[in-house]
């Protein structure tokens, strides 16, 4: 009999890992694993095979080319076209968000919150890794610092919410702007290291400075916003105040990829050497990046302080950025929709898949890499994004 | 007291040497940091303890102790060397020429993957050591060291020294040094890259993997988190010794270890952690080729 060799790969592939797990999950789960391993792979094959695969391919393709010959059209007719098809989207979008939480309980509300800050983050990491190509490992560590900016400030000082939330961004900005200075004059590479460090010693700072951030147990009792003497405490407050700052962001965001600044970024993402030969300051556009993002993270966190009147150091290690970070990769790197795609479905997909809340880093992990390997520009990400 | 420190922090930074040199190696062939490095070196130390568990079934632990604890370092230095293979082989090399960027984040996707992996399987909680022997130190006048740091510190030392040699004067040496220098001129001359790289994950990981079973019979404790801290302090080892140098690689795991245990007994034990980041930005400013680097 004639082994194919596709069929050949899977065997020794899947009893390969099958052997390596052997040690960690015993004998039994380990051939359990080989199973499903080459189960998997015969049906993925079968499913090549037959053709389902190429039909669903030339399905998207013909849809896209169809897409593409519309936009040529409206590219004839007006040039705007484009941006009013996405415009169109947008105003769907906005409406949707702002209609749908009037009809959602408590727990709907605080998911679709979560999701909403996530996106703020998403949007503000977008800036540092998406548009300029800077892997910032250490977006939590500003986060962190912005909310504990008003944690100390409101607890300790008394001041007001919307005092406390430009506070916030400014001296999370500041950080950036630091850590931007010592590092962004170096091969990208390290920055990576250096800001996961930074993340690193941020956590330990909050965890054992105990006269100031009251160490592991945290900060309680933080103001929560007023608006016009107005107390904001529902769900459906938070709800809003998140849609409202993720609205401003965006549209700072957009303006600034639209402006000169943004495509210096985006030169620099692309080629920093090109770039700088073209006049582009690279390390000065690279801080503005760095401290951009890191301000709006300052924001995000000032905004989770307040819902959540309660800070500790677990909410901002190093996990929180990889999460973050996930998100800006699965949406697709440099594209704004994308980052907030990628914030809402990794935020609103746990809370569907609760069975699942065990693998949840496992499937991030595997997530991250298939991504890289399959579709590196992300879901809605430009191909020549990465 | 100094010299109890001093004694530790030497310890220690054999540890960081042998997986900082993985991370040099690796560095100095494709550019590009592997993250999931410091994973490997966990792996290395769950696997020395369930191996050595076996054994302890099977009644060899009892009759033959050294060798039982030999083999398991053996088998945990081959199967860490199989998790390196194939973590190239799944994560890196399809996206080898792809943008720098990416295999950073595959990298970083490789270490969640594994990290919860060892939890989901061997439990979230600290895995101990079996407790097989009684530790004496050994008293050579006034120097107080135990036994276990002096096998620690040697094996370290006898496996650079064969590293450097295999490095220096093997023919798989000479071809890895020419893949480091040039890949395109390399393969031209009939090297095969793919190969090579291969070999130079496999060794990298052996290594973890040894200083991982070396950890685990130290401090006889490991924990699915340990990979993390240590594969930033010795990626910083590395940068501190000059990345991409192998000598660089050791000697800056032996000062970060020394700074660190010197740093927790008279600065602060609290920012233990914390020493290596600070080290690693002030190279990172004054001198950012490292120690013993070539200049870029």
């Amino acid at each position: 009999m004639r082994i194919s060799p596709h069929l050949k790969t899977l065997l020794i592939g899947s009893f390969w890992c099958g052997l390596l797990a052997l040690p960690f999950m015993g004998v039994w789960n380990s051939i359990f694993l080989t199973a499903i391993l080459l189960a998997g792979g015969i049906f993925l094959r079968a499913i090549l095979s037959v053709g389902v695969y190429h039909k669903i391919t030339s399905l998207i393709i013909s849809k896209n080319l169809f897409v593409i010959s519309n936009e040529v059209r409206n590219l004839k007719i007006s040039p705007a076209g484009r941006n009013d098809r996405q415009g169109q989207l947008a105003i769907i979008g906005v409406i949707l968000l702002l209609v749908v939480p009037l009809f959602l309980n408590n727990y709907y509300l605080d998911i679709l919150t979560l999701a909403l800050l996530y996106a703020l983050l998403a949007v503000g990491l977008n800036v540092a890794v998406g548009l300029t190509g800077l892997l910032d490992l250490g977006y939590a560590g500003f986060y962190g610092i912005g909310a504990y900016t008003y944690a100390l400030l409101s607890t300790r000082m008394g001041i007001p919410f919307w005092v406390g939330v430009p506070f916030g961004g400014i001296v999370a900005a500041f950080f950036g702007f630091l850590l931007g200075i010592i590092t962004l004059r170096l091969r990208g590479d390290y920055l990576a290291i250096v800001t996961l460090g930074f993340v690193q010693i941020v956590y330990l700072v909050l965890n054992n400075w105990d006269t100031v951030t009251n160490g592991p147990n945290g900060i309680l009792q933080i103001a929560q916003p007023t608006l016009g003497g107005f107390l904001l405490h529902q769900p459906i407050h938070f709800y809003y105040l998140a849609l409202f700052f993720l609205a401003i962001t965006v549209f700072i965001i957009y303006r600034l990829t639209q402006s000169q600044i943004g495509r210096a970024l985006c030169a620099i993402r692309e080629d920093s050497i090109a770039a700088e030969a073209m006049g582009i300051d690279t390390t000065r556009m690279k801080i503005l990046a760095f401290s951009v993002g890191a301000g709006i993270a300052g924001i995000a966190g000032v905004f989770f302080a307040a819902k959540y009147t309660f800070v500790s150091p677990e909410s901002f290690n190093f996990f929180e950025s990889v999460r973050i970070l996930t998100m800006v990769v699965l949406g697709g790197m440099g594209s704004l929709g994308g980052a907030i795609l990628g914030a809402f479905l990794l935020t609103l997909l746990p809370e569907m898949l609760r069975g699942l809340e065990l693998y949840r880093m496992l499937i991030f992990g595997a997530t991250l890499v298939l991504m890289m390997i399959v579709r590196p520009q992300g879901l809605l990400g430009k191909k020549n994004a990465i | 007291m100094l010299l109890q420190q001093l004694v530790n922090g030497l310890t220690l930074g054999a540890v960081y040497a042998l997986i900082a040199l993985g991370y040099t190696m690796v560095y100095g062939i494709l550019e590009m940091i592997n993250f999931a490095h410091g994973e490997i070196y966990m792996i290395g130390s769950y696997l020395c303890i369930i191996f050595l568990g076996i054994f302890t079934a099977l009644g060899l632990t009892e009759s033959h102790l050294l060798l039982s604890l030999c083999l398991s370092a053996i088998l945990s230095g081959i199967t860490c060397a199989g998790y390196g293979l194939t973590m190239e082989r799944i994560a890196y090399r399809p996206i080898r020429s792809a943008h720098r960027l990416s295999p950073l984040i595959s990298a970083l996707g490789v270490s969640i993957f594994l990290q919860n992996y060892v939890m989901l399987t061997q439990g979230s909680s600290d895995k101990v050591f079996p407790h097989l022997f009684s530790v004496q130190p050994i008293q050579a006048g006034n120097f107080p060291i135990t036994s276990i740091q002096v096998s620690i510190i040697s094996s370290s030392i006898l496996l650079m020294a064969a590293l450097n040699i295999f490095v220096q004067k093997t023919r798989l040496g000479m071809a890895m040094r020419a893949v480091a220098q040039d890949k395109m001129m390399a393969s031209l001359c009939g090297i095969p890259i793919d190969k090579i790289i291969a070999v130079t994950f496999i060794i990298g990981s052996a290594l973890a993997a040894i200083a991982g079973v070396m950890v685990s019979i130290y401090s006889g404790v490991t924990h699915f988190t340990i990979g993390y801290v240590a594969g930033i302090k010795a990626f910083t080892a590395a940068v501190l010794g000059g990345i991409g140098s192998i000598p660089g690689a050791m000697l800056g795991g032996i000062l970060l270890g020394l700074t660190e245990s010197l740093g927790a007994a008279y600065i602060s034990s609290e920012f233990k952690d914390g020493f290596a980041f600070i080290i690693l930005i002030f190279i990172l400013i004054f001198r950012p080729t490292g120690l013993l680097g070539r200049r870029a």
